[in-house]
C-alpha cells in the first residue's frame, strides 16, 4: 500500500465548456478493490475514458491533471497503450464473438502460434494455432476465476453469466494486467452468478491485481470493496473505507443532499405551487381512503418487452389530475412503462383507463382513448424530421381524431393546410418555438424547440392523460425550465393527468406530486415528491425493503 | 438570387438542362429541325409521363423507387391484349346494355365513331383491377423485406417478365391479329394497335402548328389529369398518412397509422399507374410489346424522376414533370443531333450513361433517417 499502483492527481475534464469532471484525486494500491459509484451522468464513464485513453478524450482537448502509474507520469492516447501498460477493462456490453469457443474468445489476437517455414516467407500471420497450449492457457485463466466453464464451449451457447466470466478471463490472461476496471459487471447476472463473480474477484485481488468495481448495486460494493469512491456531478464526494458507510449513506451521498439548494434559483417562482400541489396530493390521498375515486390510470402486472428497458412486473395507480413521475436508473425499465402502455412495444398485463380496460399493443387504441405520448426518442419516434412543423403538430390529431381535414368524412377528405398552419402558429407563439414559421422542417430546429414541437403535438390531441418520456433530455437549461413549466401549467389549467418519465430525479421531484422508482423492471417504491432525496437514492439502488414502510405510511 | 435558384434546382438538373439547351441550339447547324425535335420531345414526354408518375406513391410511402414497374406494365399488357381479343364483343355488349338501360345517346353509331376510345377505355378498365391485385401481393412481399425494397422490387419485375414469357405463349388467345400466324396460338412479340386505339390520345385535340410541330394535347391533358389525381390523393388523409409512414415509420406507428397497410396501398397505386402508363405509351408508340418488352421499362422511369430532383424517399409532381421532360428531351435530341454531328450511332450509349448515371447518383445520395 505504500507505493500506489495508480494515482490520479487533480484530474478534470471539460466537454465544449461543459465541465463533467473536476479535481479527481485518488490512488489504488496493488490487490486493492475499490468501488466507484455515482448516478448516471456523474462522470464515471468520462473517468474511465480518460484512464483508458479513449480517442474521444484527446479529440475534445485532452484532460487536466496528472495520472501516475507506478509513480511514473503516463498519458494514454489510445486504448492499446493502456492495455500495454497493464490496464484491463470489462465493459457492460459484451464484446465476444458468439460463434467462437471460450478459448478462442479469451485468446483472440494473442493466440499461441506454431512456427513454420512460411513465417519466413510471409509473416506470423500465416502460422497455424497451437490449440493445446491455447486450451491450457484458457483453462488456467478460467481456473483463476474459480468457475467451471469448459474452454471448448461456444460462447453463443453460454448463459449470460458465463459470458461475463469469459470477458474477465480475457483480461487476466494478459500477463501484465495489474489493474482491472469492471463497469457494472453484475448488471446482467443473477444473484447466484453475481456471488460467484464477487468471490472470483476477491481471489483475483489476492493475486495482486487491483480492481475498480463500478456498480449500482450498493450491497455488492459494500461486501466486495475495501474503499468506496462516490462521484457526483463530476466531483469526488467521498473516498472512505467501505465499512464506515451504510448503503443508505452511500445512496444519499450519490443523490446529494444539497441538490435542492442547487436547483432552488430556477424553481423559486414555482415554490408556492409546489406546496399547493403537495397539499392537493394529501387531500387526494385522504379522500382516496374514504371514497375510493376511480384512478385515471391503473396498471396491474404490466410487462413490456422493450429492448434495453424491459419491464417485468409493474403495478401502480395514477390519480386524476396528478403529475406522476417515474424515475430510476437507465436500463431498468422506466421507459418501457409508457412505451408499453402506448402499445409501441409488445406488452402484457392489465391497464385500466378511468376504470375501462385498455387494449394493449395497439397505438391506435391508446390514442383513441385520448392518451397522448411524447417519446424519449425525439428524432427517431417523436418527429417527422423531413416534414414541416405544422405536419408534426397536427398529424396525429388528423389521423386519430379526423381533425384538420375538410370534405366528406370517410369518403373524401383533404388535409386542411390552413387549419394546420394556424394550429402550429398558435403553439409557436404560446411555447415560443424558435423557427422561421410553421412550414420550417422539424429537423432544422434545435433540440429544445424540437421538444416543444413534440409537446405541441401531444397538446393538440387534447389528451386526458399525457405520457412524457425524458422531457428535458438533450436540451439546454433555459429550455428545460420552460418545458417543465409548460407541463406544470398545462396540468393546472386543464386538469390533465401527466405521467413523466425521467432519469433526472431532481427534475421529477420538482414537478411531480408522487414519484415511482423503477428498479430492474419492477417498482421499487412510490414516494411523495417531498420525501428526502436519500430515500429515492435507496430505492434506485435496489433497496426495496423500505418499500412496505413507505407505502403503508 | 442565382445561387438560390441553383440551390433549389440542384446542379444535376442545371447541367442536364444546359446540355439539352445546347443540343437545341446546335440542332439547326447539323441539319436537324428544332420544331420536329420539340414535337418529338413532347410526344415522348406524354408517352412516359404516367409511368414516371407511378414512382411517386411508393417513394412517398418509403418503399423506394418502383423497380418492379414491369409488374404494373404486365397488367397493362393484359388489359390491352384482352381488350383487343374481346373488342368486337365489348362493342356489341355495350350497345346491348345501352338498349337494356335505355341510354339513348349510346347507339351503334356512337360506338362506331368512338371505337378507338372505347377500346382504349376498356383496356384501362380491364388492366386496373389486375394491377390492383398484383400490386396487393407485391406490396405484401415488400412489407417483408423492409430496407431492401428496391433490390427485391427489381427481381419482382424481372421474374414477372420471365413468367409472363411463358404465359403469353400458353394463354388461349384466339384473335388473328395477335396470335402467331403459323401456329394459331400464342401471342406475337409485337402487336399493332392500329385499327384499335393508335394515337387515340395523341390525335384528340391535337394542335398542328406547322407540318413539323404538332402538340399532342389529348395525351398531355390525360397526363395532367393523372398528375392532378395523384396530387389530390397525396393530400387526402390516407395520402398524408402514407407520406408520414415513408418519412418516419416509427412516428407514423406511434400516431396510430398502420404502416404496412399504407405501404401496400402505395404499391397497389404505383402498379395501377404503371398499367395505365404503358397503355398511354402504346397508343402513341403503336405497338404492344410483349415478352421481354417490359424488362427494362422501369429504368427510364426511375431515371426520369431522379433526374427531376426526387430522392429515394421524397418525390413530387414537379419532379416528375421536370425529370420526364429533361430525360426524354435528352433521349430525343442526342440521337438526332450527336449522330448527325459524329456520323455514328451514339444514342444508345448516351441513353445508358444518362439513365444509369442518374440512378447511381441518386442512390449514393440516399439519406437514411
Amino acid at each position: 500500500m505504500d507505493s500506489p499502483l495508480l494515482q490520479l492527481d487533480h484530474v478534470g475534464k471539460e466537454f465544449y465548456g461543459n465541465r463533467v469532471l473536476k479535481d479527481i484525486s485518488f490512488s489504488i494500491g496493488p490487490g486493492e478493490i475499490i468501488g466507484l459509484v455515482g448516478e448516471n451522468g456523474a462522470g464515471k464513464s468520462t473517468l474511465l475514458n480518460i484512464l483508458f485513453g479513449m480517442p474521444v478524450i484527446s479529440s475534445t482537448g485532452g484532460y487536466e491533471g496528472n495520472i501516475l502509474l507506478d509513480g511514473k507520469h503516463v498519458q494514454f492516447s489510445s486504448p492499446n497503450q493502456a492495455l500495454a501498460a497493464g490496464i484491463g477493462m470489462v465493459h457492460q456490453e459484451f464484446s465476444l464473438i458468439p460463434g467462437f469457443t471460450a478459448t478462442e474468445n479469451i485468446l483472440l489476437n494473442r493466440e499461441n502460434l506454431n512456427g513454420s517455414i512460411m513465417n519466413y516467407i510471409f509473416s506470423e500471420r500465416v502460422s497455424t494455432l497451437d490449440r493445446e497450449a491455447m486450451h491450457s492457457r484458457a483453462s488456467a485463466a478460467l481456473h483463476t476465476l474459480g468457475v467451471g466453464i469448459s474452454p471448448d464451449m461456444v460462447v453463443s451457447e453460454m448463459p449470460v453469466g458465463y459470458k461475463q466470466f469469459i470477458e474477465i478471463a480475457r483480461e487476466i490472461d494478459r500477463k501484465n494486467t495489474r489493474l482491472l476496471f469492471l463497469d457494472e459487471p453484475t448488471a446482467v447476472l443473477a444473484e447466484s452468478e453475481a456471488e460467484i463473480l464477487l468471490t472470483a474477484l476477491k481471489r483475483l485481488a489476492r493475486s495482486g491485481i487491483a480492481i475498480v468495481f463500478i456498480s449500482h448495486r450498493l450491497s455488492e460494493v459494500k461486501t466486495l470493496c475495501s474503499r468506496v469512491l462516490v462521484l457526483r456531478d463530476g466531483r469526488l464526494i467521498t473516498d472512505v473505507p467501505a465499512e464506515s458507510l451504510t448503503t443508505r449513506e452511500i445512496a444519499s451521498l450519490m443523490v446529494g443532499r444539497e441538490s435542492e439548494r442547487r436547483e432552488a434559483p430556477q424553481e423559486i417562482p414555482d415554490e408556492p405551487v409546489e406546496t399547493e400541489n403537495a397539499d392537493e396530493t394529501l387531500t387526494l390521498k385522504k379522500g382516496g381512503k374514504k371514497k375510493k375515486p376511480k384512478p385515471a390510470l391503473k396498471v396491474e402486472h404490466l410487462w413490456v418487452d422493450m429492448p434495453g428497458e424491459t419491464v417485468r412486473d409493474v403495478s401502480f395507480e395514477v390519480k386524476k389530475g396528478e403529475i406522476f413521475g417515474i424515475g430510476g436508473l437507465a436500463g431498468h425499465g422506466k421507459l418501457g412503462i409508457p412505451n408499453g402502455i402506448m402499445g409501441l412495444y409488445p406488452a402484457g398485463g392489465k391497464v385500466r383507463l378511468f376504470g375501462k380496460t385498455l387494449t394493449l399493443n395497439k397505438p391506435r387504441a391508446a390514442l383513441g382513448r385520448k392518451m397522448a405520448f411524447v417519446s424519449e426518442d425525439r428524432r427517431g419516434v417523436g418527429l417527422l424530421l423531413d416534414e414541416p412543423i405544422d405536419w408534426n403538430i397536427t398529424f396525429t390529431a388528423m389521423q386519430t381524431q379526423g381533425r384538420f381535414l375538410f370534405g366528406i368524412p370517410y369518403i373524401f377528405q383533404l388535409r386542411n393546410e390552413y387549419a394546420m398552419s394556424k394550429e402550429a402558429q398558435k403553439f409557436i407563439d404560446s411555447l415560443a418555438i424558435k423557427c422561421t414559421g410553421p412550414h420550417q422542417k422539424a429537423g432544422e430546429l434545435s433540440g429544445g424547440n424540437q421538444q416543444k414541437v413534440c409537446l405541441a403535438k401531444a397538446f393538440t390531441l387534447r389528451p386526458n392523460i399525457l405520457l412524457i418520456c425524458e422531457p428535458t433530455r438533450g436540451i439546454d437549461i433555459g429550455a428545460k425550465s420552460l418545458v417543465l413549466n409548460t407541463l406544470k401549467n398545462y396540468n393546472r389549467e386543464n386538469g390533465t393527468t401527466i405521467i413523466i418519465t425521467s432519469s433526472e430525479l431532481e427534475e421529477l421531484r420538482s414537478v411531480c406530486d408522487r414519484v415511482a422508482i423503477v428498479d430492474e423492471g419492477r417498482i421499487a417504491g412510490i414516494l411523495p415528491a417531498s420525501s428526502p432525496a436519500e430515500d429515492f437514492g435507496m430505492l434506485m439502488m435496489g433497496q426495496t425493503h423500505s418499500e412496505e414502510g413507505e407505502q403503508s405510511a | 438570387m442565382i445561387t438560390r435558384f441553383i440551390d433549389k434546382a440542384g446542379w444535376p438538373r442545371i447541367i442536364i438542362a444546359l446540355f439539352l439547351l445546347a443540343l437545341f441550339i446546335a440542332a439547326p447547324f447539323v441539319g436537324v429541325r428544332v420544331d420536329t425535335s420539340l414535337s418529338n420531345t413532347l410526344v415522348r414526354f406524354g408517352m412516359n409521363g404516367v409511368m414516371v408518375l407511378a414512382m411517386i406513391p411508393m417513394v412517398q410511402a418509403g418503399c423506394g423507387l418502383n423497380f418492379g414497374l414491369p409488374l404494373g406494365i404486365i397488367a397493362g399488357l393484359l388489359g390491352a391484349t384482352l381488350s383487343i381479343e374481346f373488342n368486337a364483343e365489348i362493342m356489341t355488349r355495350l350497345v346491348e346494355l345501352a338498349g337494356q338501360y335505355k341510354i339513348t345517346w349510346l347507339t351503334q353509331e356512337f360506338v362506331d365513331n368512338w371505337r378507338a376510345a372505347i377500346g382504349f377505355g376498356s383496356a384501362i378498365v380491364i388492366a386496373v383491377p389486375i394491377a390492383a391485385v398484383l400490386g396487393w401481393f407485391y406490396g405484401k412481399l415488400l412489407n417483408r423485406v423492409k430496407g431492401d425494397e428496391m433490390m427485391i422490387a427489381t427481381y419482382v419485375g424481372f421474374s414477372s417478365v420471365s413468367f409472363m414469357c411463358i404465359a403469353w405463349l400458353l394463354m388461349p388467345y384466339k384473335h388473328p391479329a395477335m396470335v402467331w400466324g403459323y401456329a394459331g396460338h400464342g401471342l406475337r412479340t409485337t402487336i399493332s394497335v392500329e385499327g384499335y386505339w393508335l394515337h387515340v390520345l395523341n390525335d384528340s385535340l391535337a394542335v398542328n402548328i406547322n407540318e413539323h410541330l404538332k402538340i399532342p394535347t389529348g395525351m398531355l391533358i390525360f397526363f395532367a389529369v393523372m398528375a392532378v389525381l395523384v396530387w389530390v390523393f397525396m393530400r387526402t388523409k390516407t395520402g398524408t398518412a402514407m407520406t408520414a409512414a415513408g418519412s418516419n415509420p416509427e412516428f407514423a406507428r406511434a400516431s396510430g397509422v398502420n404502416v404496412d397497410h399504407m405501404r401496400t396501398i402505395s404499391v397497389m397505386l404505383s402498379t395501377v399507374l404503371g398499367a395505365i402508363g404503358i397503355l398511354v405509351y402504346q397508343q402513341s408508340f403503336g405497338f404492344i410489346q410483349l415478352y421481354m418488352g417490359p424488362f427494362y421499362m422501369a429504368l427510364p422511369a426511375v431515371a426520369s424522376i431522379l433526374l427531376g430532383g426526387a430522392s429515394v424517399n421524397k418525390a413530387g409532381i414537379l419532379n416528375v414533370i421536370v425529370g420526364t421532360f429533361l430525360f426524354q428531351g435528352i433521349l430525343t435530341m442526342t440521337p438526332s443531333v450527336i449522330n448527325s454531328y459524329l456520323q455514328t450511332d451514339m444514342s444508345e450509349v448516351i441513353r445508358l450513361i444518362v439513365s444509369n448515371g442518374m440512378i447511381l447518383y441518386a442512390l449514393t445520395r440516399k439519406v437514411r433517417g
